[in-house]
């Protein structure tokens, strides 16, 4: 049932014009699993994300998502999966509850209101929802944006440096989300810069340089300051 | 099928409240039409022969300048929310969002139109008792098409950097027909006119009307892509 | 291959030119300077068919995702522009003796001119968009709305206006043109829709090297 991994990416390449973002990079995700990719800033980090969503094209290699090829059917990708990126994808003049009926309408969901002031409320917004989401802090808009998700029930989780900008309780809660999607069978890629706590939901870590995957290890029994010599090793010598 | 609608719909929904709360567009789209039939007033002077004449004409570059202007706002929530990627992430048929926005679009322009027509009605001395209807279809018929290509070429230019010269550059050409049409069918229709008498014209402007959607709605898959 | 079509096509254009401005007879009314139709009118003809072949090389790109009908429909375009450039200058030149003005607002003037801007603005979207796969599709979509407005130009510019030579060649009907003047006309097509092929493969095989070196 899980052998076959929810994400499989052989060889991939991916040129921007002249520049060669990311080259020969093999990475597995099984369902359950939860894989942290650490890079410096311009290694590819979100540019790797970006072709998991379907967002950019590979120029060469593939890319299997939820059993679908990310090049050939993207549509049938998208269905699959959850994107949490730097755009929190919410209209600023629109409402959370508003925005959240937006979105799964959009995505062909069928939800009733009751339904969907019961997924503000799993990510703790349902006291914000009438409320516009011009007034809303970081912490809330990534909830915002993950609301969705509740509904969607996607197989894949993208997030690209989910813990940024957010406060103490805010990661609390959202290493708590993650951690509950990972038990439900679904499959985390998250993007990351820090070596902190925001690990600690992670499965395995992926250390991204000079193009393609350095090291990929279980985080297992690593301390912070395992994985920050691990980094300072694999990722400088890529320079 | 149903789907579909529900998803056009909630664009059109969406649009709407956007509009409504930050009262960006409509606002200076009036304004706008307004100051654009001074321009005109000054640019012709004040013999009210050569005006009348120029009638059909005018009205219609007021209605392409303001809805070259409103259409190409099409997607600015998009752009200002950062939202784009969004909507190309959203599974299900784009053609659902392309109708969307073309509805969303069509109900403007039709709003401003009106507005114009009547300060045109009170500032040029129309009378427009008889002629409202034929009016009407011709008006209705003109701006299909114009929405149509306009709400397509808005999201191909969403992401140009120099969207604001790219848009009526191409948009232009593509209303040229449409613009004679138009101004002849008017011209025909205030005189007094039937519909009839400018069937030729009509069809063509009905035929357009129909292409232009079709392509849209065929081709909308591969604007809306990452 | 490519030796052959230019050769033919300095053939052809070499017949083209001594039919239309040794051979056919001088024009009663306007003199030599009608002569100047030789190069318009299959100028204007090739034009259209190089717009044409935008389309289908638009639609195929879109359905297919081909790089050669990419670069045939970004070839094409190209070419197409020369060519209505040409239409306006010929017909500029042949109409300021004839009619008194470079200028004047008739039906195929006008048409071809507006076909000439749209294919600008084709070329100018290509350039604009950095991501060659993004400007592919979109001109492709832009390739093909602009080509449904070919029609839709033709007739209301004809219905508005006509002050140009009716268009005898196509009219139904008996042709009041003679037969040494259309074979001059018909040898002259054939001589540019030669060029337009030679100019075409040209301009293709650069754009595939290009695309070949970035790659």
């Amino acid at each position: 049932m899980a052998s076959e991994p929810l994400i499989r990416v052989t060889g991939l390449r991916k040129t921007f014009g002249n520049h060669r973002v990311l080259d020969g990079l093999d990475l597995d995700v099984r369902a359950g699993e939860a894989v942290a990719v650490l890079g410096a800033n311009g290694a590819g980090k979100t540019t790797l994300l970006k072709v998991l969503a379907t967002l950019a094209r590979p120029t060469r290699g593939t890319v299997i998502v939820a059993g679908h090829d990310c090049a050939k059917d993207p549509e049938l990708v998208r269905r699959e999966i959850g994107l949490v990126a730097h755009s929190s994808y919410v209209y600023e003049d629109l409402t959370a509850a508003e925005n959240l009926a937006f979105w799964t309408t959009l995505a062909g969901l069928t939800s009733s209101a009751a339904e969907r002031a019961s997924a503000l409320a799993t990510v703790e917004l349902e006291r914000a929802a009438g409320e516009r989401v011009r007034t809303f802090s970081a912490g809330m808009k990534r909830r915002l944006s993950l609301a969705r998700f509740v509904l969607a029930r996607p197989r894949v989780l993208l997030l690209d440096e989910p813990f940024t900008g957010l406060d103490q309780r805010a990661k609390k809660w959202l290493e708590e989300h993650l951690a509950s999607f990972k038990a439900g069978g679904g499959a985390i890629v998250m993007t990351t810069h820090s070596f902190g706590r925001e690990l600690a939901v992670a499965d395995r870590i992926a250390i991204l340089a000079g193009g393609a995957i350095a090291l990929d290890t279980p985080r297992g029994s690593l301390s912070t300051d395992d994985v920050h010599r691990l980094y300072a090793l694999h990722a400088e010598d890529a320079c | 099928m149903l789907t579909f609608a529900r998803r056009a719909f909630i664009v059109v929904w969406k649009d709407l409240l956007v509009e409504r709360r930050s009262k960006e567009t409509l606002n200076a789209l009036f304004f706008f039409g307004l100051l654009l039939l001074f321009v005109f007033q000054f640019a012709l002077g004040p013999d009210r022969e050569r005006l009348g004449a120029t009638l059909p004409g005018l009205l219609w570059l007021g209605f392409i300048l303001t809805g070259l202007l409103g259409l190409a706002r099409t997607f600015v929530a998009e752009r200002e929310n950062d939202c784009w990627e969004g909507l190309v992430l959203a599974p299900g048929d784009k053609s659902a969002i392309y109708v969307g926005k073309l509805a969303g679009n069509l109900l403007l322009m039709l709003v401003i139109e009106t507005i114009l027509l009547l300060l045109f009605a009170f500032f040029f001395n129309l009378d427009l008792a008889g002629v409202l209807p034929g009016l009407a279809v011709v008006i209705a018929l003109g701006t299909v098409a114009l929405a149509a290509v306009g709400t397509l070429f808005a999201a191909m230019t969403a992401q140009v950097r120099a969207r604001e010269l790219l848009f009526p550059v191409l948009l232009l050409p593509v209303e040229a027909p449409l613009l004679l049409a138009t101004v002849k069918a008017t011209e025909a229709v205030l005189l007094g006119e039937t519909l009839g008498s400018v069937a030729h014209w009509l069809k063509l402007l009905a035929a357009a009307d129909v292409v232009y959607v079709a392509v849209g709605v065929l081709t909308f898959d591969f604007v809306l892509e990452a | 291959m490519r030796r052959l079509l230019g050769f033919l096509t300095v053939l052809g254009l070499a017949a083209g030119l001594v039919m239309g401005f040794g051979v056919a007879p001088r024009e009663a009314t306007q003199g030599n300077v009608q002569r100047i139709m030789y190069l318009h009118v299959p100028s204007v003809w090739v034009a259209y068919l190089a717009f044409v072949v935008v389309l289908v090389a638009s639609i195929v790109y879109l359905v297919r995702r081909s790089e050669t009908a990419d670069r045939l429909a970004h070839a094409s375009a190209e070419v197409g522009v020369l060519f209505t450039g040409l239409t306006i200058a010929t017909g500029s030149i042949w109409g300021k003796p004839t009619w008194g003005t470079w200028w004047t607002w008739d039906a195929r003037l006008t048409s071809v001119s507006i076909l000439f801007v749209m294919y600008l603005g084709y070329l100018l979207l290509r350039g604009m968009i950095e991501d060659r796969e993004r400007g592919a599709r979109f001109a492709a979509v832009l390739g093909i709305v602009t080509a449904f407005n070919i029609p839709l130009v033709h007739f209301s510019v004809l219905w508005w206006r006509t002050l140009h030579q009716p268009p005898s060649l196509m009219a139904p009907g008996p042709a009041p043109v003679p037969g040494i003047i259309k074979a001059a006309l018909y040898v002259n097509f054939v001589a540019f829709t030669l060029l337009y092929g030679y100019f075409l493969t040209r301009r293709v095989r650069v754009l595939r090297l290009e695309a070949e070196a970035e790659a």
